[in-house]
């Protein structure tokens, strides 16, 4: 399959989007701003309501295969418009078989916290080799140091029923207990690796105060620009897994709950660091993104302004263009490849081609 | 790749003028118009065989002329003066 470039980003109040032959034409008061191809776009998302598509836009999307997502203007999806999917029957129930097949979701859990934790842990290294005193370098490679004993115990992991009457009798059981310890080093990494977080920051460190993750709603600018950048990322995850035909819904580390797309965020972990966190710390550091950007409401919660959260999409488009090499298959990928490029790895080792699941690690 | 297309339509008779609407609607499907008969068209090698082979279905080889330039994906183009145009692989935010 021959993977698309872009992403069309609809953020203005007002537009209207209409169909010019092969081209998408964008209107704002009127005036065409831009006319583009439909073979550039991969997606096209549309934040907030009152931007419309016109029948024949939608028709020509879904005719090329390019989705058309709808999100809140904070980024939330809310629904997505895209043709009758390609989807693969038997790929799919793989996927199914998995996670009701424990030791296989157990195992495709442990990478994706791997993976996590490895990224978290090389983030974390790179800012102790930059920053300039050494109390913090010391107390960044300490959390580096914890979160690679964590990692450790993780390979240990043994996905062998232990010798006892207990596990034999009622292998399930046995099972979640180690689902439940795979989430704790995935919380155990996730409170070591958010402890140090603001020792990241070398510009605005009391304006991008960071004391813990909070979310629903943001409490502070620092979670604001993260949840916001996670939001774009679990998108591209979701859209990801879609075009490789698996279902978003259906996940192994996260706990499924109805609407909430757990294969995304489990294909997620293993690209917060260093794509979303890593680009939250620099446009703070580069002072692309400053307090001025957020609005500050009654009651703690901290909102982007349109202004804010147009930065920070170009800085992520931005990022996707750059060019990585994926290590396992020897081969350069554009960034905004690579969630693509994972969920097949996902979809070979459910098909049973691949023996474990192996998450991205940037060299 | 990126494909520089380029013409001349003879449009001394109704026909002619047709060919020349039709021949920059097809170019204008697949990229960007950069001066009045130049188009930048980025394909890849699927949506370059339909492009061509649209444009050869509408030319008249009696009368006009269509030129292909194809350029490495990493040519530098400089552009002076008027006409504003987009740069499709750059973040899309309206």
């Amino acid at each position: 399959m021959e993977i698309k470039q872009n992403t069309l980003y609809l953020t203005t109040e007002g537009s209207y989007v209409s169909r010019d032959h092969l081209t998408l034409r964008v209107e704002i008061e009127k005036q065409t701003r831009l006319a583009v191809p439909i073979h550039h776009l991969e997606s096209v998302c549309v934040f907030g309501n009152r931007i419309q598509l016109s029948p024949h836009a939608l028709q020509l999307c879904w005719e090329h295969g390019v989705a058309v997502n709808y999100l809140s203007e904070t980024g939330y999806l809310l629904g997505r418009w895209e043709a009758v999917p390609n989807t693969s029957v038997m790929l799919r129930r793989a996927q199914y078989r998995a996670a009701d097949d424990l030791p296989k979701a157990a195992s495709i859990a442990r990478q994706c916290v791997a993976g996590k934790l490895q990224n978290s842990r090389q983030s974390l290294l790179r800012s102790a080799r930059e920053t300039a005193t050494a109390d913090e370098r010391e107390r960044l490679q300490s959390a580096a140091e914890e979160i690679a004993v964590l990692l450790r115990r993780l390979e240990r992991m043994d996905f062998e029923p232990e010798d006892s009457n207990a596990e034999i009798c009622n292998p399930q059981s046995a099972f979640r207990n180690r689902m439940d310890s795979i989430r704790g080093y995935e919380g155990q990494g996730a409170n070591l690796y958010f402890e140090v977080f603001e020792l990241h920051l070398k510009q605005q460190r009391e304006d991008f105060a960071f004391a813990k993750r909070s979310r629903r709603p943001p409490l502070d600018a620092m979670n604001c620009l993260l949840s916001y950048l996670y939001a774009l990322l679990r998108h591209d995850c979701i859209a990801a897994l879609t075009c490789t035909g698996l279902d978003p819904f259906v996940g192994y580390l996260h706990v499924e709950r109805p609407n909430r797309p757990a294969l995304a965020l489990d294909l997620m972990e293993e690209f917060r660091p260093w794509m979303a966190d890593r680009l939250a710390i620099t446009l703070i550091n580069r002072k692309q993104v400053t307090v001025d950007d957020f609005e500050f409401r009654e009651g703690g919660a901290v909102e982007f302004t349109k202004a804010g959260r147009k930065a920070v999409i170009a800085a992520y488009q931005t990022r996707k263009q750059d060019i990585l090499t994926h290590p396992l298959l020897n081969q350069e990928f554009r960034v905004g490849q690579l969630m693509l490029v994972q969920a097949r790895i996902l979809a070979r080792h459910l098909r049973g081609d691949l023996a474990e699941y192996l998450p991205f690690v940037p060299r | 790749m990126l494909v520089l297309i380029t013409y001349d339509v003879s449009t001394v008779t109704k026909a002619g003028a047709r060919r020349l609407r039709r021949i920059a609607r097809a170019c204008l499907d697949y990229g960007q118009r950069v001066q009045n008969s130049v188009f930048e068209c980025r394909v890849d090698q699927k949506n370059w065989v339909l492009l061509r082979d649209r444009l050869l279905s509408e030319m008249d080889p009696k009368q006009d002329s269509l030129r292909f330039y194809f350029l490495e994906s990493d040519t530098v183009i400089e552009h002076f003066g008027t006409k504003a145009i987009t740069d499709l692989e750059s973040p899309l935010i309206f």
